[in-house]
């Protein structure tokens, strides 16, 4: 029997079942996936938002505001890259600039420090690509980009280095009321808590409805990108939103922790839970949008696109409370945009509600707040390399050549906890992949340490989603004693 | 610190070529760099036949092709590092290199030889939308995963790009067991040689669909299908002509990249229509002391001509560290003209000349019965007449000096004139 299962390893589950990993608990954190941070946590902005778009007393202001400021700590002890660089929205007609000024004021409202209203010229001082048709723009010096799935999977280490077991494949079936608590019915077998956590994303209202009445729904709200090539960084500096929508924040334009320029997203809403694909005419309509921020954007050196699903609650607002029909089992649910910011702060906050459904939590003389650093070999100085490459020859082997990535860094984050299982796994980790060859020369290379390393074949190894085989079986040559390989061997030893 | 008179990146054919035939030009001090585990380059993993046909007369594989110069640069004894990753280089020749054995290295060269090669391109650059699956790979990783690692990547296959890599693994894929059902060509031409059109597709009844491209990818975990549609000639999708195939693996061939990073660090200039280095008559770049060979130059499809070539930048580079290649003089620009794409070099020293001059250049177009017209400074010097010209097969026109004698701050150019009949 857990005490607490928390349902969902995205930003938010792994942000409890860290918080909670300092007390004397019993703790499960369990996902469908064979992987965390593969929902809608890996498929977002990436934007530490300010906190001035929500609307005043809502959970989103709150949270989001409370959340921004607590990321330079926890990045800090946890080795995530994250850069509070400033975000601008840009107004392009006076009546725009109005709207600024509302969302200032909300800002002020939401206490949102460090905003100003600039005007043209110190828009441009900023980012001198802008468009020239720009007015003038709310800038915010608190806004900041972060890598959301590394920040998920640095908090799941955290969590499970402090005692948290990490169940992934458990995709939970149903839920039923026993005398003690709970009992889950997972795809691998039963499990018994006191208390749920429901962190399921654009599932939550599923996994709700398992066992208290349906207050709520989520619908899934799709978002696409662009994503340019590294070369095209110096197109911009801070976070450049335009003036929002009633759907949304609107198309942006923006740096990521690793140097690429993130182009989107629109928002389209779906039925299917599921769909991640990108589309012809999405792209398009985003291409069209973001001209009127920057007119010239290097489409041609995008390296890839990719879709997200936003959780969009029926109730406008983050659902985070105490089931009324089912004591113990906690929602945290319709964590759309900004939750990601917002996760720091919501995580918090259930540690509360937490301690009062079970009682007095207990901390861990022994809890660790840090986790060992990652080796990031390409950002070394030419002496750590030297150094670095004597400790452990494996970081004398480039393996993916776009970014820089060494054998080391790739064994490392296969031999973490939580660590990497998958080819998407070990890129979203320590990146080799995300390049602008995008694994097309790494690839197989990271196939085959990942086979070595998990003591497994070759042709077992996926990409990224459960029947994701990259390679269907040996060649026939392959399989007996082959030519092929006979050759290979033969031309290596050469 | 190390020190070599030329130092050689990349040990596929070009830097092979580009090292022996410095050492035969009378430089000792030679190194060759290369991060692969083996000396070769691309051509260890293209096991079919059709290379050395102008070096050698005869139909080698890649890996024979390629162990014919590895045995000669053993016999000259070029010392090489292999497992050994490039990091930088700087504009005065200094490299910045790693591997597991010799761990931090730097290295200072009279001459550096840029032989890096090249490397396709992605999905992403084609910007393809639907979902992102398993089973995707560019050509030459499947050429890679099937030909090295003996290990199959489908059974039902699409082929996206008919580039010559694309259409070599249609036949290759064919031959281990599965069934490819098309190759879409978003040109109305293929962009491969017509032999591998003829060997590779139309032996085996594959079709290839000309003016064809994907609009959308379906499956989630594993691709399930493509929705191929018909464009116009704007290359737009034209709406309403979509078609779905079945297939469990995508191949792309839609085109190779020259990989220039390093030599963008060593602030050579570029020319936007190769993605590869500006180069001199002599192969050597904007950077004094470096100079460049093979696919990083411009993407070449017959590797014959990269030997041929990178020999070029080889002896150039020994006369460099010798002192003898001439600076100043008179100097003629080549430029692309109509229906031409790129010509190389595109600056021409004619005092470093020694009889002819070699220019190598692609067409915009498919063309038959055209000609290639070269002017100087407006002139026609000569004309060459072509039954068929097209922008998959790479045009070689050998200049006689007499030709570009007492031309200073010339102009030449090249264009492609259809025959008037
Ligand atoms: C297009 C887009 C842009 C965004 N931009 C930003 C931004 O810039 N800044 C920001 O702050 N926020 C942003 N967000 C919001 C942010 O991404 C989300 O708030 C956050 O990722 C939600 O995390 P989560 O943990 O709730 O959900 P998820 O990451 O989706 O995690 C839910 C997990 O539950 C698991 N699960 C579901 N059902 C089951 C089951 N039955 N059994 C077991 N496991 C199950 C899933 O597999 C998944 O891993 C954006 C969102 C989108 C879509
Ligand atoms: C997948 C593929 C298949 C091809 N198939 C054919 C074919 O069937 N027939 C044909 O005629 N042509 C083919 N070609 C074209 C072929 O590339 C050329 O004919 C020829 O191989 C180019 O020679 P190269 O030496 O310029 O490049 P490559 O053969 O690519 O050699 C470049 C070498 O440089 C090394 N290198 C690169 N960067 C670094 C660095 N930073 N540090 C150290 N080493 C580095 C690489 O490891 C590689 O060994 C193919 C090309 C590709 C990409």
């Amino acid at each position: 029997m857990y005490d607490i299962v928390i349902i969902g390893a995205g930003i938010i589950g792994t942000f409890i079942a860290r918080e909670l990993s300092r007390y004397k608990l019993n703790i499960a954190l369990i996902d469908k996936e064979n992987d965390v941070a593969n929902g809608t946590t890996k498929a977002n902005s990436a934007i530490v938002h300010a906190g001035f778009d929500a609307k005043p007393g809502s959970k989103m202001a709150r949270f989001n505001v409370e959340g921004n400021a607590m990321f330079d700590k926890i990045c800090n002890d946890l080795d995530v890259e994250f850069n509070r660089i400033g975000s601008l929205v840009i107004g392009f007609s006076e009546e725009e600039m109005k709207e600024l000024q509302k969302l200032y004021q909300r800002g002020l409202e939401n206490h949102v420090p460090d905003m100003e209203i600039i005007d043209k010229k110190r828009v441009k001082e900023l980012e001198p690509n802008i468009s020239d048709n720009v007015v003038g723009a709310l800038y915010a010096a608190t806004g900041g980009i972060v890598g959301p799935w590394e920040m998920a999977i640095a908090l799941a280490e955290n969590a499970i280095e402090n005692g948290v077991e990490l169940l992934l494949n458990h995709e939970v079936k149903d839920i039923q009321k026993t005398q003690k608590g709970y009992e889950l019915l997972t795809s691998e077998g039963p499990m018994q808590a006191k208390c749920i956590i429901n962190c399921a994303g654009v599932y939550a209202d599923h996994i709700n409805n398992m066992i208290a009445k349906p207050t709520f729904k989520i619908n899934p709200r799709r978002g696409q990108y662009f994503v340019l090539d590294r070369d095209a960084r110096n197109i911009v500096n801070t976070v450049v939103f335009q003036c929002p929508t009633k759907l949304g924040k609107g198309i942006l334009v923006t740096p990521t922790v690793h140097g690429n320029i993130l182009v989107g997203p629109d928002a389209e809403d779906l039925d299917d839970r599921e769909n991640l694909s990108t589309t012809a005419d999405r792209l398009e309509y985003i291409k069209e949008i973001a001209k009127l921020t920057m007119e010239k954007i290097p489409y041609h050196m995008t390296i890839t696109t990719f879709a997200g699903l936003r959780a969009e609650p029926s109730t406008g607002d983050f659902i985070i409370e105490e089931s009324k029909d089912a004591k113990g089992f906690i929602n945290v649910a319709g964590i759309k945009s900004p939750g990601l910011t917002s996760s720091p702060a919501i995580a918090q906050y259930v540690v509360g509600l937490v301690g009062k459904i079970l009682g007095n939590l207990e901390e861990k003389a022994e809890f660790n707040p840090t986790r060992r650093k990652l080796i990031r070999f390409d950002q070394l100085s030419q002496e750590e390399k030297e150094e670095t490459i004597k400790r452990d020859s494996r970081f004398g082997r480039i393996i993916c050549r776009c970014e820089h990535i060494t054998e080391g860094e790739i064994v490392d984050i296969i031999k973490r906890k939580a660590g990497a299982t998958t080819v998407d796994g070990v890129k979203r980790r320590a990146r080799p992949g995300t390049g602008r060859c995008q694994g097309g020369f790494c690839g197989p290379r990271v196939v085959e340490i990942l086979a070595r390393e998990l003591g497994k074949d070759m042709a077992e190894i996926l990409k990224d989603g459960r029947n994701s085989n990259v390679l269907t079986e040996k060649t026939h040559k392959g399989s007996d004693g082959s030519d092929v390989k006979e050759w290979a061997a033969v031309s290596i030893e050469k | 610190m190390l020190n070599y008179d030329i130092v050689v990146i990349g040990g596929g054919p070009a830097g092979l070529a580009a090292a022996i035939e410095a050492k035969k030009s009378g430089i000792d001090s030679i190194l060759v760099i290369d991060r692969d585990r083996e000396l070769g380059g691309i051509l260890q993993q293209c096991i079919h036949n059709g290379f050395g046909l102008h070096e050698f007369k005869e139909e080698l594989t890649g890996p024979e092709y390629a162990e014919r110069f590895i045995e000669q640069l053993k016999e000259l004894d070029i010392e090489c590092k292999l497992d050994t990753m490039v990091i930088d280089i700087t504009q005065d020749r200094l490299i910045h290199a790693i591997n597991t054995e010799d761990g931090y290295m730097t290295i200072q060269a009279k001459a550096i030889v840029l032989a890096m090669g090249c490397r396709e391109r992605t999905r992403g650059a084609i910007a393809i939308p639907g979902s992102r699956p398993a089973g995707i790979f560019t050509a030459g990783t499947a050429q890679r995963y099937i030909n090295m690692e003996g290990y199959m990547v489908g059974k039902k296959v699409f082929i996206l790009g008919s580039g010559d890599i694309g259409l070599i693994m249609a036949r290759r894929l064919i031959l281990e067991g599965a069934e490819v059902s098309a190759v879409a060509e978003v040109m109305p031409y293929s962009g491969g040689l017509t032999r591998n059109i003829v060997q590779c597709l139309e032996d085996f009844n594959i079709p290839l669909l000309l003016s064809h491209t994907i609009v959308d990818i379906k499956g989630k975990d594993k691709i399930e299908g493509v929705v191929l549609s018909k464009v116009d000639s704007h290359r737009k999708p034209i709406a309403g002509t979509e078609k779905y195939f079945e297939c469990d693996t995508l191949l792309l061939s839609v085109g190779l990249i020259p990989e220039n990073e390093l030599s963008k660090s060593a602030g050579i200039e570029m020319d936007p229509a190769t993605n590869g280095p500006i180069v001199n008559e002599s192969m050597e770049t904007t950077v004094e002391g470096i100079f460049a060979c093979g696919n990083v130059v411009h993407v070449h499809d017959l590797v014959d001509y990269v030997s041929q070539e990178s020999r070029r930048a080889g002896s150039n580079a020994a006369k460099y560290v010798k002192d003898m290649l001439i600076r100043n003089g008179s100097t003629l620009q080549a430029r692309p003209g109509d229906g031409v794409g790129y010509i190389v070099p595109q600056i021409i020293r004619t005092d470093n000349l020694e009889k002819n001059l070699d220019l190598f250049m692609r067409v915009k177009n498919v063309y038959s019965h055209g000609k290639l017209v070269i002017r100087v400074d407006g002139v026609p010097v000569r004309e060459i007449k072509k039954k068929h010209m097209a922008p998959g097969e790479m045009e070689r026109i050998k200049l006689d000096l007499e030709l570009l004698k007492d031309k200073n701050d010339s102009i030449l150019s090249v264009e492609v004139e259809k025959e008037v009949v």
